[in-house]
């Protein structure tokens, strides 16, 4: 079943907390992964497949460089879980 | 028509000697920030690298191969004319041909046996093993030197900000022998030719003959995509040769996956669940990523340090550019 925008937020907030060890309320929609989150690519690798397990969608190496804010990457999951 | 006469044996193959070649000149973060942009501490977060080991201009792949066979052969209880072929895995000999492997052979006075090089950049050294594996049990030869050897400084753009600061030079050496029991599982190996531009030359010696004065090629690689292939799409492949030798991560004394990046390192361990008691090579912190070489150099050093670790088995994982990899469980010497 498809998860919802809010639920695909919270999902992914638990991720980045496992990975980075963040506060799950520090993960908002408008932040961005490398600006403000201090996420780096190698980092944000091992959060990307962890959403794809997590949310059962496929996110290929060559769009993750598009997924700049944390709001990104919800609408990327979210339209990907519909495809 | 008579029945052609071939090798057939039911002989088994081992790791029997190890020897290693680490180059002299310690190359700190430090040296290397300015062209890049970057810091000590970037540089450690991303990759774990403290130092890496460069060898000077006087210093050559076959000079790195001598002193790390000699050590092996050695090692192994073996002279020169005991060794029945020589196997190079290098990317880094700077002549298309003739090999590596067959110079080395007229260095060490090990006589006219068969000895080539083969081009599996990180997973080389994993790929040379193999094949030693396979011409031991098949009867073909008795004691193979297999060698991983790399000068990836003659290779590399201070500027680069994409591998260059984490490869270093060295070689390490092994020779597999014939063994009552077995001492090699088997290999799982392949490619993935499909990202071959994953890792690659920034151009080839053609284009730079045809469009003088350069650049010189050097390598380059989209370090996020191979993260992620070396870390979920190879604790695949290490589970498979777990698998394919009929033992468990419980079951191991060491694993030694290539040493590309700390963190890859980590992850894979993590993913793969291997034990606390399990002894991991680390030698990237103060080595760096030496290609080919790194597996049996991060061998060899665990072996000098963690002497229990003797007669143990180790799982070993190399992959890089092709992409390439394999894997196997050994029994270390």
């Amino acid at each position: 079943m498809a998860h919802t925008e809010a639920e695909v937020l919270s999902g992914l907030a638990e991720i980045v907390n496992e990975e980075t060890g963040l506060a799950t309320d520090a993960v908002e929609a408008n932040k961005s992964f490398t600006d403000d989150l201090d996420i780096d690519s190698i980092s944000m690798m091992t959060i990307v497949v962890n959403a794809e397990k997590k949310f059962g969608v496929k996110i290929p190496d060559d769009d993750v460089k598009d997924l700049v804010t944390v709001q990104d990457a919800v609408d990327y999951i979210v339209k990907a879980q519909q495809a | 028509m008579p029945t052609l006469q071939t090798t057939s044996t039911d002989a088994f193959s081992r790791i029997t000697g190890i020897g290693g070649y680490r180059a002299e000149h310690s190359v700190p973060n430090e040296d290397l920030v300015g062209p890049i942009d970057s810091s000590d501490e970037w540089i450690r977060q991303r990759t774990g690298i403290i130092t890496r080991n460069r060898a000077g201009a006087d210093v050559g792949v076959l000079d790195m191969c001598e002193e790390a066979a000699t050590e092996a052969i050695a090692n192994a209880g073996l002279k020169p004319s005991d060794i029945g072929g020589v196997i190079i895995a290098t990317v880094t000999f700077p002549y298309a041909t003739p090999s590596a492997a067959s110079a080395l052979t007229a260095r060490l006075g090990t006589g006219p046996v068969p000895a080539w090089d083969i081009s599996a950049a990180c997973a080389g050294y994993c790929y040379g093993i193999a094949q030693a594996d396979a011409l031991v049990r098949s009867g073909t030869m008795d004691n193979i030197l297999v060698i991983g050897v790399e000068k990836l400084s003659d290779f590399i753009d201070p500027t680069d900000r994409s591998i260059s600061f984490i490869l270093g030079d060295g070689a390490g050496a092994v020779i597999v022998s014939t063994s009552d029991t077995p001492g090699i599982g088997t290999s799982v190996w392949g490619s993935k030719g499909e990202n071959w531009e994953t890792i690659r030359m920034t151009n080839s010696f053609l284009e730079l003959r045809n469009d003088p004065p350069g650049p010189f090629p050097t390598l380059r690689q989209d370090g996020p995509s191979v993260f992620r292939w070396a870390v979920w799409d190879m604790a695949e492949v290490a589970q498979q040769a777990l698998d394919a030798a009929g033992v468990t991560a419980a079951d191991l004394a060491a694993f030694i996956p290539h040493q590309a990046n700390m963190r890859i390192i980590d992850e894979l361990a993590k993913q793969l669940k291997i034990p606390d008691t399990v002894k991991i090579g680390r030698d990237i912190a103060d080595n760096g990523n030496t290609s080919a070489a790194s597996i049996p150099l991060a061998t060899e050093r665990l072996l000098r340090e963690n002497p229990e670790l003797h007669g143990g088995l180790a799982l070993q994982i190399g992959f890089g550019a092709g992409l390439v990899y394999g894997a196997q469980v050994v029994i270390l010497p």
